[in-house]
Order: structure tokens, then C-alpha cells, then sequence
């Protein structure tokens, strides 16, 4: 029976992910896990990249997962292997990236007894995952290792942590094949309720004023997800908006495009959600940055709800119609109801519905003031977005200003082509992410958007990108402060900049060298096509040192503690109206 | 298991847990604070001990003190390690191994549902009467017995209910106290 196999735990480890079609490992040697490195050293299959810190091993997973549509990988040490992966792990597990991190743990026996580089790595990871085992009889070790995968992809995808102690490592038994193994006790519903989908259309056909609100579960549910969604968009003529985690599952270029939503997102959006009749909800979860202030979110409208999370629905926002179903299903049998029944939508409503929103959007949200001398960071990015547009791009960021400009600038046609933190906000996340992009998609360009401040953070993985060459771009939009949180401390805290400038940077461009890489800086405008060129045609990884306009804003916004009619457009705002657009109650908010 | 697999002869590989294991009840005084309950049994997972048994309630209200009761089992090393390692918690007051320090009562709640009818109910309920159990809650074709006890006459009942149509158990865990005037301190 090839299923039953004998053999050593560290070799069940390889052969699991072998037998899971795992092709890339993100990882990081030490004490107790040198027997699973002693097999690495003696296969082929799995490919093993190793980083410079694990923190770096878990975004390279979470970005190899989020471009794929696959599980990422990472493997780590006990102890402080293992603590690194923690912000990696609670990353993923709030934007529902499905990710295995197998740790080694010191041998069975001396667990609980402080020794060499021990923790309690599951009861550490407890809190930042979906399941974590720890497995104590080599018997249980590949039906584990199986399971892990089958929790980490089912339902809402997340984090899950192995932990194998170094003597289950070393002792042998028998070998269970991937096949059959599932969870009895975790069976997550993926099919929609009738009833539901039905009551959902009907509510839709009456609609007046309607706007889809899609998010991070429509990429999640797979590119068949994103099929339907347009198709029914298209079908419907609903105007549709999307949060952070989902844009690129409609098209930017598409005819209902409304633009991303939420705390930095576009003021025709935010107005479409607040002054809506119906609002489908597809697959994102009423996040703080969406809804702002609760009690003034959307008042006259009713909602649908589509979520394969039932703990999502009703959690912060009441709903009329829930969907407890994987997105892709939901919108196929909405289409197919939709279909079904004739469904049109009432078209002269629909009209100035739209009429309604062109002239919020001819308020031309995004304006700044463009400069013929200094880089304005919005204008890198739309140069960026136009010289790169026709290429095969992937998108990572950091998290900050930069990552709100990308998202506003850089238009997306495609899912999966969009990496970035949202729900936890980890600055450091994008260029390790941008490694596990590119190790993913060796021939594509993979390009970081990053801060001066983030890039910091994670800057030693730029050597992965070296050793393995691949060939990721980090273009820093490069402002000498961590500028969201100077835009804040200038909205709440009288404008004093505490300790938000960044003193002391590197020279990048003498960094890039020193790695191995290749540094570009620009300063000037008339410099920045020909600069940008020069690093999409650098064969090898670089990093891009875009000067940009020091004191820049991130605008539209809603300040903390208000609503979605109440945005604070950018252009022509004085510095007094940015002192006081937010009231005591809004300063105590995040 | 390691040293053979292992070039060293390293005390990193040396297995001291396999020696006898005994079991103890301990009283511990904590903080009713939120989070307590979490870390002890924290301690007990992170640290790879065993828990038989644990009940936890408010039992001094205003000055906000529990007091668990944990049955535990372990080698005399891992005992000895479990009541330090509790009583070096910040909101653990004291640590008492009611085991070591004499004669204690222990008492046990249990709720047995048991199903039938004919000769087994009347069997049933011949047996309750003799166990002390009072019926709770009684149907046509069902009982409830409630049964204070020593954990071992509990399950004594139960085993001898099985045949009789037991269906259901809910038990409470262990609660001990000292036999005597001691009293230990909060």
C-alpha cells in the first residue's frame, strides 16, 4: 500500500507537501527542525527559498497565496522562529489568507520545561489562527499535516500552525496519504440557501437606487467568482464599489465602476453606499475603514449579505437578507434566479440613479495640485500605473499613504493582481510579499509600492530576492516622514510631529547596491518616465527611490467619527479645516 | 526514543517523564479577573500537563476571589513544577495540594438521563434510591437523577446505569475542601 508507508516524521513532512502539490516553501533552519531540513537537502520537489527573518517567510506565503489562489507555506524553528511568524500569522488571519506554517518544537519530554529555545508556540498562535495543533505521536504527524491544509483552504480561508516536536521529527511510523482526510467537526456551508437567494433577488428587483459592495471573499472564492460578479454586473447595470482587499475583481475599467470605498476611497462610493436603496453586500465584512461612523452608515438602505462566515453577518452591521454561502455560489444562483425571473430593474430610477452619481463623481475626488518641479506621489503612481499597465503586473504595498495612493492611482482589471495588508495594517508587508509573488510568477513584474518608513521594516528579505533572482521592483514613494501618521497627528494632534519624521535614511540607491541589487533614485519630473523605464527593463531586482513631495496628503478621507456624506476632499483644503475636521469623539477613535 | 538517534550524548535527549505518576487535588485562591481562568489553563496546555478535573467559581463576592479546584496527574517532578508554576501567577493568591496535607473531602454533581420503561425503570430507580440520587425530573419514559458524591461512586452509578437505558451525563467536576478547623488563606 503505497498510502502506508513507513518512514520518519521529517520524511512525512516532505512527502505531505509533496502529496498537497506543494511547490514552494518559505523557511527559515534551525535547532529543532534540522531533521525536516536534512530531508529537504535530499529531494527535489518542494522547493525550499530561504529568508532573512521568518516574518519575512509568512508575507512571501501570504503574497505566494493571495496572487495563486493557493496555500502558502512557511516553515520555521522553535521559539523565536516561531514568535516571528506571529504578525505573519495575524495578518493572514484577518484578511483570510490561507497559509500552513509548520514549526519544530523542542522534543516531546522537555515540553513545559523552559528549555533552549522553547515557547509555547500554540499557545501563542492560539489567538492568531484558525486551528493549531501540536503533534506528539509521530502517527498522528501526516493526517495532521493534511487536515492543516483542508482548514487552512475550506470555508473562510486562514493561518493554521503545525507544530512538530524534534523527536516525532526523528521517530517512525506510518504514512497517511492526503486522500479522504477532512475535519468532521468542520464542515463549512458553501451552498446558498433558496429561500435566501430568492428573497435577495426580489429585494433587487425593487430597487431604485441599488450599489454592489464587493470585497476580499469574491478574490478568495476564486477567479469563476470574479466571472460571475461582472457577469452580473453587466446583466443588472448595478453600480458596483469594492474595498481594498477585492479591487481588481471588477474591472476598474468596467462600465459600473465606482472605485474603492471607505475611510480613503472615492466620494462618488462613499455617497453611492450612504444614499443607496439596496445594497448588496458580496463577500466583505463592514469594516471600520468601510462604514465609518455606525449609526450614520447608509441609513435608508436595505442590505443583503453574502458570506461564507456566518460569524460576519450581523457582527457590526444589521442586514435584511444574510447569505451564509461561498461567494462564487451565491452569485451564480442569483444569476440563475435573476435570469429565471425576467428581472429588470426599474430603468428610469436606475437613470438618475446614475445621473445622481456622475455629477458626485465630477467632483473629481482625487485632484491635487500637480507640480512641474517636485514629484507629486500621486503622479508617480499614475505614471507608474500607464508605463506598466500593458505588462503582466502584480501589485504588493506597505502600509500607509503610499498604499492609499496605490490603491486610488493604479487601476486594477484583474483579481489576484493586488497584494496588501488591510486589516491588520503591517508596514513591512509588501516587499517580502512582492518576493513570494514573484517566486510564484518568475517571469511577470512584481512591483512593491512601498514608504520610506515601511520598506524599512523588512528590508533584509531584498537579499532573498538576490539569492534567488528574482527580480522584484520596490518603488518607494519616498517623503522623509511615516506620512499617514503625520497626516494624522496634523487632523488630531494640533500638528505636532512626534516622532514621525524619518531622520537618518539610507541612501537606497547605495543600499540596493550593497545587497546586490540595483538602485534608481528620481527627484525630478521630467526624470520620472525614463526612470521608470529603466527599472521595468533592469533585469534584476531594484530599488526605485522616488522623491516625492514631502508634506503630501492622502485625500478624499472621512475623519474619524463621521459618516460617508461627510468626506473631506483634498484639493483646495486649508490647513485650519485639516486642525479641525475631527471632533473630540472622532480623536479617540483609530 | 532519542538517545539512540542522536550523536550526543546530550541531557537535552535524556526522558525524565516516565516515572510514576500519582494524582493530587489542589485548591487554589486567584483573582476573579478576566483572563485568569485563561492563563491557568494556559499553563496546563502550554506546559503539557494533565488536567482530570477542574471547577472554578467567585466564592468570596466582594473581594472578588475563586477558587479552583484542579485533579491533576503526574510524576512527583511535574506535581511539584505545576504547584510552583501556579504559584508564581501574578492573581494566584495561594496554592494548597490537598493531597499532601491530609484528609480532604472531595464531591462530585452529576445529572443522569436515563431512558425506558417496564422492569429497567423500576431497576432504575431501585438502584437510584440506594446511590442517594434524587429524581429530578421524571416523564413516562425518562428520568433525571441528580447524585452527589465522591467521583468513583459517580461513576459507579453511571456504570451500572448504562444497561438500564442511560442516554445522557452531565457532571460538574470535582469540589474539595479540608477535613478539620484549617483553613486556607485567601
Amino acid at each position: 500500500m503505497a498510502d502506508e508507508e513507513m518512514m520518519t516524521g521529517a520524511e512525512m513532512v516532505l512527502r505531505a507537501l509533496a502529496d498537497q502539490g506543494v511547490q514552494h516553501v518559505f523557511g527559515y533552519p534551525g535547532g529543532a527542525v534540522l531533521p525536516i531540513y536534512d530531508e529537504f537537502f535530499q529531494q527535489e520537489k518542494v522547493k525550499h527559498i530561504l529568508v532573512r527573518h521568518e516574518q519575512g517567510a509568512t508575507h512571501m506565503a501570504e503574497g505566494y497565496a493571495r496572487s495563486t489562489g493557493k496555500c502558502g507555506v512557511a516553515l520555521a524553528t522553535s521559539g523565536p522562529g516561531a514568535t516571528n511568524c506571529v504578525t505573519g500569522l495575524t495578518d493572514a488571519m484577518l484578511d483570510s489568507i490561507p497559509m500552513v506554517l509548520l514549526t519544530g518544537q523542542v522534543p516531546t519530554h522537555l515540553i513545559g520545561n523552559d528549555a533552549f529555545q522553547e515557547c509555547d508556540t500554540v499557545g501563542i498562535t492560539r489567538p492568531c489562527t484558525k486551528q493549531n495543533w501540536l503533534v506528539r505521536d509521530v502517527n498522528d504527524l501526516a493526517r495532521t499535516i493534511h487536515e492543516a491544509f483542508y482548514v487552512a483552504t475550506s470555508g473562510r480561508p486562514g493561518p493554521v500552525v503545525v507544530d512538530i516536536p524534534k523527536d516525532v521529527q526523528f521517530a517512525k511510523g506510518k504514512y497517511t496519504g492526503p486522500k479522504g482526510v477532512t475535519v468532521k467537526s468542520y464542515q463549512p456551508r458553501t451552498a446558498p440557501d433558496a429561500h435566501a437567494i430568492e428573497a435577495a433577488v426580489a429585494l433587487i428587483a425593487t430597487a431604485k437606487k441599488p450599489v454592489l459592495y464587493t470585497g476580499g471573499g469574491v478574490i478568495n472564492s476564486g477567479p469563476e467568482a470574479s466571472k460571475l460578479l461582472r457577469e452580473f454586473v453587466a446583466l443588472s447595470g448595478i453600480p458596483i464599489t469594492s474595498t481594498l482587499m477585492g479591487l481588481g475583481a471588477y474591472p476598474a475599467s468596467g462600465k459600473e465602476w465606482l472605485g474603492m470605498l471607505g475611510m480613503h476611497g472615492m466620494y462618488e462610493a462613499n455617497m453611492a453606499m450612504h444614499d443607496c436603496d439596496v445594497m448588496i453586500c458580496v463577500g466583505a465584512r463592514f469594516d471600520d475603514r468601510i462604514t465609518g461612523r455606525l449609526d450614520a452608515f447608509s441609513p435608508g438602505s436595505k442590505k443583503i449579505h453574502i458570506d461564507i462566515d456566518p460569524s460576519s453577518i450581523n457582527k457590526t452591521v444589521r442586514v435584511d437578507i444574510p447569505v451564509v454561502a461561498d461567494v462564487g455560489q451565491a452569485l451564480a444562483a442569483m444569476l440563475a434566479e435573476w435570469k429565471k425571473r425576467k428581472v429588470k430593474l426599474d430603468e428610469t430610477a436606475l437613470s438618475a440613479w446614475k445621473r445622481q452619481i456622475d455629477s458626485w463623481r465630477a467632483v473629481d475626488c482625487l485632484k491635487y495640485r500637480a507640480s512641474k518641479e517636485v514629484i507629486m506621489p500621486q503622479h508617480a503612481i499614475q505614471r507608474l500605473y500607464d508605463l506598466t499597465k500593458d505588462r503582466d503586473t502584480y501589485i504588493t504595498t506597505e502600509v500607509g499613504q503610499h498604499q492609499m495612493w496605490a490603491a486610488q492611482f493604479y487601476r486594477f482589471e484583474e483579481p489576484n493582481r493586488w497584494m496588501t495588508s488591510g486589516g491588520l495594517g503591517t508596514m513591512g508587508y509588501g516587499l517580502p510579499a512582492a518576493v513570494g509573488v514573484q517566486a510564484a510568477h518568475p517571469k511577470s513584474l512584481v512591483i512593491d509600492i512601498a514608504g520610506d518608513a515601511s520598506v524599512q521594516m523588512t528590508m533584509q528579505e531584498f537579499s532573498t530576492a538576490i539569492q534567488y533572482r528574482l527580480p522584484i521592483k520596490i518603488f518607494i514613494l519616498n517623503n522623509h516622514y511615516m506620512g499617514m501618521v503625520r497626516q494624522w497627528q496634523q487632523l488630531l494632534h494640533g500638528n505636532r510631529l512626534s516622532e514621525s519624521y524619518s531622520d537618518s535614511l539610507p541612501d537606497f540607491v547605495k543600499l540596493a547596491e550593497a545587497f546586490g541589487g540595483k538602485g534608481i533614485r528620481c527627484s525630478r519630473v521630467a526624470d520620472l518616465d525614463a526612470a521608470i523605464m529603466e527599472m521595468i527593463n533592469t533585469p534584476g531586482p531594484v530599488i526605485f527611490d522616488c522623491e516625492v513631495a514631502n508634506l503630501a496628503n492622502c485625500f478624499p478621507m472621512i475623519p474619524s467619527g463621521k459618516a460617508h456624506n461627510e468626506m473631506l476632499l483634498g484639493a483646495d483644503i486649508s490647513d485650519e479645516e485639516v486642525g479641525t475636521a475631527i471632533d473630540a469623539k472622532g480623536k479617540q477613535l483609530v | 526514543m532519542n538517545a539512540h538517534q542522536q550523536a550526543t550524548g546530550s541531557a537535552y535527549n535524556i526522558d525524565t517523564t516516565k516515572k510514576e505518576r500519582q494524582t493530587h487535588t489542589l485548591a487554589v485562591i486567584a483573582e476573579n479577573q478576566p483572563g485568569v481562568l485563561a492563563r491557568i489553563i494556559g499553563l496546563f496546555a502550554g506546559r503539557g500537563y494533565n488536567i482530570d478535573s477542574l471547577t472554578v467559581s467567585e466564592t468570596e463576592h466582594e473581594k472578588h476571589v475563586s477558587r479552583f479546584t484542579i485533579v491533576t496527574t503526574g510524576t512527583p517532578s511535574v506535581i511539584a513544577q505545576i504547584k510552583a508554576q501556579l504559584d508564581r501567577m501574578v492573581p494566584v493568591h495561594s496554592v494548597a495540594d490537598l493531597t499532601v496535607e491530609g484528609n480532604f473531602l472531595a464531591r462530585e454533581l452529576a445529572m443522569v438521563k436515563v431512558q425506558g420503561a417496564g422492569d429497567k425503570r423500576v431497576e432504575a430507580l431501585r438502584l437510584a434510591d440506594a446511590f442517594r440520587a434524587r429524581v429530578v425530573d421524571a416523564a413516562t419514559d425518562s428520568f433525571v437523577f441528580e447524585l452527589t458524591g465522591k467521583p468513583d461512586k459517580i461513576d459507579q452509578f453511571i456504570s451500572l446505569m448504562v444497561p438500564l437505558g442511560l442516554v445522557e451525563v452531565s457532571r460538574t467536576g470535582v469540589a474539595a475542601i479540608a477535613r478539620g478547623p484549617g483553613v486556607l488563606k485567601a
